[in-house]
């Protein structure tokens, strides 16, 4: 496992090569974007049943209650599958490549979709410990990535 | 009473039109490289010669099912303009690479209930005269949720590389075993002169082609090409006076998968579902089955889908397709076609796995026709493996 100092200074050459764009937010998942704008991981319970859901919805997907309650989740949780992407004809990931999209899942439970960064991509196994990482895009928002925990 | 919805629970309402519907008229667009076509005209060629294998007239078609990645949302609306047709039944549904196969059950509904008599299923394609990047370009989704995927740049192979992944994690499956897959697809490819890549190759071959998503490689991916098809379904009673055997729509399902609430099993994929409804409306069991069209976007979803449709335990697909096992002669031939790692593939495949199981059941191909094949199964799967996606299962049987 990577140290925070090798970490943090790998993370620094990865920012420079995924060029995170601001996210297309509505009422139902500016709480989750502008969270992460604050460095905050924010999830989403439901008020009338409990289960808590991510992707943020404007009613609860099991209850259809529209009690939902947002809670700031510990970011961390561990890698449960990735894939290291080496081609990608996309402006802005063409450049990036090879870079690690991975299903991380949460502490809390959820599972969510996100790049793990800060270490070298042929390091990154099922399992592997990670946490929540922040970059800001403008706008009182910003995007979660995942690093080395 | 039509086929009841995915609750169904009770067999006596899930096989309404089971035995009483079929395929009477199939097209495959020859070529694989047409620059010099639009899909209409692709469209429009296909469904002439579907119409002529049948022995119908244009005039004859009152259903009319399309969908593609280039036709706008209103797809059936625009192809029935193009063909001066006016249809009394339209269904222009896409559920991405799968939507030809749920077509087939969509027209046996509608013929089955009377709102049409001759069902015309179109789909065209000019992927790669376009170059459009099908598997490593950005996805189409125009949903909600993208923002949950755009930011961190998934191209459509990567959901399919994740699914491997795990799959490897969870069962021990081997790059090897997924090469396989390719390699009896290209064997198939061999001996179908249409088909875009014909040259054999070797496990050896696919593992040191280059890693496009760890861990698929190049050659675990499909093809891109251009073409075009077209598929004809009456009822069985219409069909016996046409000119060509009919091939008897037994039984078909549909599903989804999803993220759900962020708690998916990855490793469930829609053909579970599917394939269970459409196997107890069949009366059929797995065993039962001679020959599978089974959509090969990536050598993953034909393993994975094995699994979900029963032909073997989750976990047991590694050695199920390995060393030839679904290969001519082997278990349980898979894509006789070439499939759409080596034959053909548009973009949205699922109308070849609908023509290739009818072309099997009615016999006479050659080296690559399935000896005795009686009954067949097709299952799509479109859409984004571990992200969304559906799937569509039919079984076919001779009369």
């Amino acid at each position: 496992m990577a140290s925070r100092s090798e970490a943090s200074e790998k993370n620094a050459s990865a920012e420079t090569t995924i060029q995170y764009a601001a996210p297309a937010i509505d009422w139902e998942t500016r709480g989750y974007w502008e969270g992460a704008g604050r460095g905050e991981l924010v999830l989403q319970r439901c008020g009338d049943c409990g289960v808590v859901q991510h992707r943020p919805r404007g009613v609860c997907a099991t209850c259809l209650s529209n009690s939902i309650e947002h809670f700031v989740a510990s970011g961390l949780g561990h890698v449960h599958t990735f894939s290291i992407v080496r081609q990608n004809q996309m402006p802005g990931f063409r450049e990036a490549v090879p870079y690690v999209i991975a299903y991380i899942e949460l502490d809390e439970g959820p599972q969510i979709l996100s790049n793990v960064v800060g270490c070298d991509p042929e390091s990154v196994e099922i399992g592997m410990r990670v946490k929540a990482d922040f970059v800001r895009t403008g706008d009182e928002l910003g995007v979660p990535r995942f690093v080395p925990a | 009473m039509t086929v009841s919805s995915s609750s169904a629970k009770s067999s006596s309402s899930a096989n309404g039109f089971s035995g009483q519907i079929a395929i009477a008229g199939i097209h495959e667009y020859e070529s694989r490289w047409a620059p010099d076509k639009t899909s209409f005209q692709i469209m429009g060629e296909c469904a002439r010669e579907a119409l002529a294998d049948a022995g119908l007239a244009l005039t004859d078609v009152d259903g009319l099912f399309c969908a593609s990645m280039t036709m706008g949302p209103m797809g059936p609306v625009q192809m029935a303009e193009y063909l001066n047709l006016k249809p009394r039944y339209l269904d222009g549904s896409n559920i991405g690479g799968s939507s030809f196969v749920s077509h087939v059950a969509h027209a046996a509904a509608a013929i089955h209930s009377g709102l049409c008599e001759v069902a015309l299923i179109l789909y065209g394609s000019t992927a790669a005269s376009q170059a459009m990047a099908i598997g490593t370009g950005g996805t189409s989704m125009r949903d909600a949720s993208a923002a949950f995927v755009e930011p961190y740049g998934m191209p459509l192979v990567s959901n399919y590389a994740m699914v491997a992944q795990r799959h490897m994690h969870e069962y021990g499956t081997t790059s090897a075993q997924l090469a396989d897959i390719a390699v009896s697809t290209r064997h198939h490819a061999s001996l179908n002169p249409h088909a875009k890549m014909q040259r054999p190759i070797t496990r050896e071959d696919v593992l040191e082609s280059r890693m496009i998503a760890d861990p698929l490689h190049l050659l675990d991916c499909c093809i891109i090409s251009d073409g075009g098809g077209a598929v004809i379904v009456t009822s069985l009673e219409r069909a016996r006076d046409l000119r060509q055997p009919p091939v008897v729509v037994r039984g078909t399902g549909e599903a989804v998968c999803h993220r759900e609430i962020g708690t998916p099993d990855l490793l469930t994929i829609a053909a579970r579902q599917s394939g269970e409804h459409a196997f107890r409306m069949a009366g059929l069991e797995p065993s039962d089955i001679d020959v599978c069209s089974i959509y090969d976007s990536f050598t993953i979803t034909v393993l994975l889908t094995l699994e979900c449709l029963g032909f073997c335990k989750p976990g047991e697909g590694g050695g199920f397709v390995e060393k030839g096992g679904i290969g001519l002669g082997g278990h349980l031939p898979v894509n006789p076609d070439g499939g759409g790692l080596s034959s053909n593939h548009p973009g949205m495949r699922g109308i070849y796995l609908v023509i290739e199981a009818t072309r099997q059941l009615r016999g006479g191909l050659g080296e690559r026709q399935v000896e005795g094949a009686e009954i067949a199964l097709a299952h799509g799967t479109g859409g984004y493996l571990g992200l969304m996606h559906s799937g569509a299962t039919l079984i076919l049987s001779k009369d």
